[in-house]
């Protein structure tokens, strides 16, 4: 089990704890400290996937969040996750990674013939292709898009993973722990900030772990250290590694994603797997360093052809050759540290430099070790398929446009360097308008919209020295701004090799006849040709070419391809690249789990549960429950066998015939206190209030502005100054926010105080002729006499010792109270009343028998006030004062109100009295009528009448007041049905209401 | 999410507010007259300026007060919050 290209001794691994997984059924193994990526390439695996159209051969590119191919299925901990970042993810025990998008294997990939087909796979194929004919975009272009299409493959499983979120505030918070984000967080740490530092790896210190340097006489990864450890230590710093912070969002704040336990193999229940915090920071310091970008060549997507930083990082960091017979192509100096490096581990290099011979330091010490530099020189292209086996280089004219000699050489790797990219995703997502640097071609940071400061490589300052500088001022400033206390800090000594200038060269030119792909973004198989084809057909603006061509788009979000598109849209335009500008940068700067999206809030914890406080009894009583808003309210009570329909057939009935309790805890309660309260509620509600005495409730409707009806319900006045209010349960919390308005900001001089009660109340009612029967029982002491507790009536009294209210209300259109407890009391009552209840036949009831009961009562309820009606339209006119004004008056005189066929609510029964009529169902008056058919009204709610025993249901109708007696179709398309139907009154039951008054 | 600045509570996440609408607009008097060009104008017709806009905003899950809040449309920034009795220029 020897690991061909695993160095001896360097990185930073633990080379005492090997870790076993596989890669496409193979076994393998790794140390704890790889990634998926190190360990594959330590084992001499290269080939990792297929690209995306062309189903190419790919391997790895880059040793981060930069990767654009090594995406991988990846198992492990018990579930399965696509487009994993193999050079992200770390080494788990068992896991098994597998490649995505091919078959049937990595190794032997049929859609690989797309490769050969590439000439029918232009840019804009399928936006050309696909759009004819029209017909055969479902049956077969897009299923087979689909196949053809994708990366990994989403798990159907559940998720059993705990993931939370986290809300967090600090004084500055740093992103990135690089030198210069060690610096400002240590900085502003002195000044006594509270502090955040975000680290995306596992490791601190950024390029400090890979680049030769030293501070104060240490070296970069052992001060990376040092400062990391006294970070920690102190109590006002939160140091995170593995997190990344994705997102710039309004008014400074970001949102970071933390891998807690992924790389974990075992961990405790509790722990979740990521986390997503949510951090609110004065200030932001974005240390988030630099990509390097590759030079663009033929064949440049080879397995094997890497960037160079990235060769460096699989050395130093993990102890990995990424090859031996490496060659260097670059256009700057950094490039030659990964050759020395290779050098140092007895591996010899050859450099092609894009440069006319000259010298700097780096290149002399090159030279002084003998490794063989090639000035003037550059790749034109990678000769094999599945690994990269030679390179044809040639050396390149003054033009840099033509070639002098071509050769081949031999090797099998190719580390490229075409200079480095400031990271401005963040900066850029803050509003920050970014600017073109002529000095390293790339754009950086301008003007602040938000609290941001970006400083390092990330701002373009690519010396050790001055991000060490940078990075020490602006945490020191910052933070001083916010503390008030500025801590003096000595910048340390810095030694670091000087580099010299970089070549503006970023695609090899071909010699003539040949014409291999040149790749600008990997993930997405965009190539120079692709971009010259958009061009070519009109499309100009950046961001038409970025869609046309998908440049940029792919998860990798075009981190290596993105300025070398622009190079080449502004070469054959002939502009300047701030000409062309750039796309925008959206969050996420990398992909996130949906689960850390989501948090807790699943299942149970989707949102809160309201439960009465029968809640209880009700379950031990085989209620069946049904959500209204946060509420479980029982809707039956299954009685054996009992179906739906039958339950609530015979609750109904029982209420009818003998008497029913049901809990109605759920309505919404307002108390409403002060001198002017009779006054607010003639305002609000449409009927007259002034005059309603202390001891009565009344029923009330209110309406919105625009004079549709908003909510009804009863209040009743309990002293002269204090009313309670009832809303229904669906708009408590709008009614509430909707009497807050007009006393807070429209009548502020009423003097008047509102505040909800829903939930300190139990409420139960009883309904049915032996109501007030059962009722004395329950006040033996209390007069309860229709003369003494008429309808609508109210009365406290001690309800077996504690205290209560009784209000004789009914919405089932029964004689029927209402009983309010103290929350605490509420299963005591309800159990008094089932023991009470007993002589009299007693039945508790749920929603679907109180609908029952209302609905062929006529009484209306949500679905006929459903935002779309007016008084007149549900009959409730009668309750419109013509006398005084309130909320709404005003648009009930509107045209469209008032019309002769103005919609109004009627009762049906099918002809047949036996169908049951699907509510939604729309009436028709003819139900073969070509289509589309005209509408005269839909079904609101429907039920079986228990008092006709037949189908009944309430629709609201054109006209409806003059199709009393008229025959229509009840048709639901949906149910595939249609009801010959008659129209009656919507009052079914007891149309004159004797039973309540009873 | 916006930062609001609660004139009661002081800074508080978007996440405890609900959006009322323009703050400018008057309901008309009760128990006037009113033209019904004078009421569709309060009812219906709302301006939707790019910029600075006054607005109002309910603080639902703290105090409950209806505050005023002055906000660019496009860029989110608030300027300014105040109480509704408090007049925003």
């Amino acid at each position: 089990m020897s690991q061909p290209f695993r160095l001896n001794k360097e990185g930073l691994i633990n080379r005492n704890k090997k870790i076993s997984f596989t890669f496409n059924g193979k076994k393998l193994f790794g140390y704890e400290g790889d990634t998926i990526a190190s360990a594959l390439i330590a084992n001499g695996i290269h080939l990792v996937g297929r690209s995306f159209k062309y189903h190419r051969p790919r391997g790895f590119f880059g040793a981060g969040v930069e990767e654009p191919n090594a995406k991988l299925q990846v198992e492990f901990n018990g579930h399965s996750e696509p487009n994993v970042n193999a050079t992200e993810m770390e080494l788990v025990e068992g896991l098994s990674a597998t490649s995505q998008n091919c078959w049937p294997s990595v190794n032997f990939d049929i859609g690989a013939i797309n490769n050969f087909l590439k000439m029918f796979f232009p840019a804009g194929f399928y936006y050309k292709t696909f759009m004819w004919p029209k017909s055969f975009w479902y049956k077969i272009y897009e299923p087979f898009i689909r196949k053809a299409a994708g990366l990994g493959v989403a798990s159907i499983e559940k998720d059993k993973e705990r993931y939370e979120h986290k809300f967090e505030y600090c004084d500055l918070l740093v992103t990135g722990s690089g030198p210069s984000g060690l610096a400002s967080a240590y900085a502003a740490a002195k000044n006594g900030a509270k502090v955040i530092l975000a680290e995306d790896k596992p490791r601190f210190g950024g390029t400090l772990l890979t680049d030769d340097v030293s501070i104060d006489n240490l070296s970069g990864k052992d001060w990376a250290e040092k400062i990391i450890t006294e970070l920690k230590s102190m109590p006002n710093v939160t140091v995170k590694n593995r997190s990344q912070v994705f997102g710039y969002y309004d008014h400074n704040m970001l949102v970071m994603f933390e891998r807690v336990s992924d790389h974990l193999e075992k961990k405790s229940k509790f722990t979740p797997r990521q986390r997503l915090w949510y951090i609110r920071a004065k200030e932001t310091i974005l240390s988030t360093g630099s990509i390097e970008r590759p030079i663009v060549f033929g064949n440049n997507d080879t397995p094997g052809i890497f960037l160079s930083a990235a060769a460096k990082e699989y050395m130093k960091v993990y102890g990995v050759l990424v090859g031996k017979k490496p060659l260097i192509f670059t256009n700057n100096d950094s490039a030659y540290e990964t050759a020395l490096e290779f050098k140092k581990n007895n591996v010899e290099p050859i450099i092609l430099d894009t440069r006319e011979e000259h010298s700097s330091e780096l290149i002399d010490e090159a030279k002084s070790k003998g490794i063989d530099i090639r000035f003037s020189h550059g790749v034109i292209v990678a000769n094999g398929y599945k690994k990269v086996k030679s390179a044809k280089i040639g050396k390149l004219n003054k033009d840099k446009n033509s070639f002098g000699k071509i050769e081949t050489v031999d090797c099998d790797c190719i580390c490229v360097s075409g200079f480095w990219t400031p990271s401005v995703h963040l900066a850029s997502q803050s509003g920050n308008k970014l600017k073109y640097e002529e000095k390293i071609d790339a754009f950086i940071p301008d003007k602040k919209k938000q609290h941001e400061t970006s400083v390092g490589a990330a701002n373009g300052s690519f010396t050790l020295e001055e991000s060490l500088k940078h990075g020490f001022e602006n945490g020191s400033n910052l933070s001083a701004k916010i503390t008030e206390t500025k801590t003096e800090i000595s910048i340390p000594n810095v030694n670091e090799k000087k580099y010299g200038a970089h070549d503006k060269f970023w695609c090899m030119p071909l010699p003539k006849n040949e014409n291999p792909k040149r790749f600008v973004d990997f993930q997405n198989d965009v190539s120079v040709s692709d971009i010259e084809i958009a061009l070519r057909e009109g499309y100009r603006s950046i961001e038409h070419v970025k869609r046309y061509t998908t440049l940029g788009m792919a998860t990798d979000q075009g981190r290596t391809s993105n300025l070398n598109g622009l190079q080449l849209v502004s070469n054959i335009e002939n502009k300047i690249v701030p000409e062309v500008g750039h796309t925008t940068f959206r969050p996420p700067f990398t992909p996130i789990t949906i689960g850390t999206i989501v948090g807790r809030e699943v299942g149970m914890e989707y949102m809160p549960t309201r439960k009465t406080p029968m809640h209880e009894w009700h379950e031990k009583n085989n209620a069946v429950f049904v959500d209204a808003g946060a509420w479980k309210r029982p809707r039956y009570y299954k009685l054996g066998s009992e179906t739906l329909f039958e339950a609530s057939k015979r609750e109904a009935k029982n209420v009818r015939e003998n008497v029913g309790i049901c809990d109605v805890t759920t309505l919404g309660k307002i108390d409403i206190k002060g001198p002017d309260a009779a006054e607010f509620l003639n305002r609000v509600y449409t009927n007259a209030w002034m005059k309603l005495p202390v001891g009565k409730a009344r029923y009330g409707l209110m309406l919105r502005e625009d004079g549709i009806v908003m909510d009804d319900g009863t209040t009743t006045r309990i002293s002269e100054n204090h009313y309670h209010m009832t809303t229904t349960t669906a708009q408590a919390a709008n009614v509430l926010s909707h009497l807050e308005y007009y006393l807070q900001i429209v009548w502020p001089e009423l003097n008047v105080n509102v505040v909800s009660t829903t939930e300190q109340w139990a409420g139960a009612a009883i309904a049915g002729p032996k109501s007030r029967d059962m009722l004395s029982k329950l006040y033996p002491d209390l007069d309860v006499s229709n003369e003494a507790l008429p309808f609508m009536g109210y009365k406290e009294a001690e309800f077996f010792g504690v205290p209560s209210r009784i209000f004789r209300i009914s919405f089932s259109g029964e004689l029927a109270y209402e009983i309010n407890v103290k929350s605490d009391h509420g299963m005591f009552m309800w159990e008094k009343m089932m023991e009470v209840g007993k002589d009299f036949g007693n039945q508790p009831y749920g929603t679907e028998a109180l609908s029952t009961l209302r609905i062929e009562m006529g009484h209306v309820a949500g679905p006929e006030l459903d935002g779309r009606t007016i008084p007149s339209d549900v009959s409730l006119n009668g309750l419109v004062s013509k006398k005084k004004d309130f909320i709404g008056k005003n648009s009930l005189g509107r045209e469209a109100f008032n019309v002769e066929s103005r919609q109004k609510i009627v009762g049906l029964i099918p002809i047949d009295r036996k169908s049951s009529i699907p509510e939604g169902s729309h009436i028709v008056q003819d139900q073969n009528a070509k289509l589309p058919n005209p509408k005269l009204g839909h079904v609101s709610s429907s039920c079986w009448s228990v008092e006709n025993n037949n189908p009944f249901s309430l629709a609201i109708m054109k006209d409806g007041k003059n199709m009393i007696g008229k025959k229509f179709f009840a048709v639901s398309p949906l149910k595939n049905k249609s009801i010959e139907v008659e129209v009656i009154s919507s009052h079914y039951v007891d149309p004159e209401g004797k039973r309540v008054r009873s | 999410m916006l930062y609001i600045k609660c004139p009661y509570c002081g800074l508080r996440a978007q996440k405890e507010f609900s959006y009322g609408g323009d703050a400018t607009v008057k309901r008309p008097n009760i128990n006037e007259e009113v033209s019904s060009e004078d009421w569709d104008n309060f009812v219906y017709m709302r301006k939707s300026p790019r910029g600075k806009h006054i607005e109002l905003w309910q603080h639902i899950a703290g105090c409950r007060q209806w505050i005023k809040v002055q906000r660019d449309t496009a860029t989110h920034e608030i300027f300014q919050t105040a109480k509704v009795t408090e007049e925003i220029r």
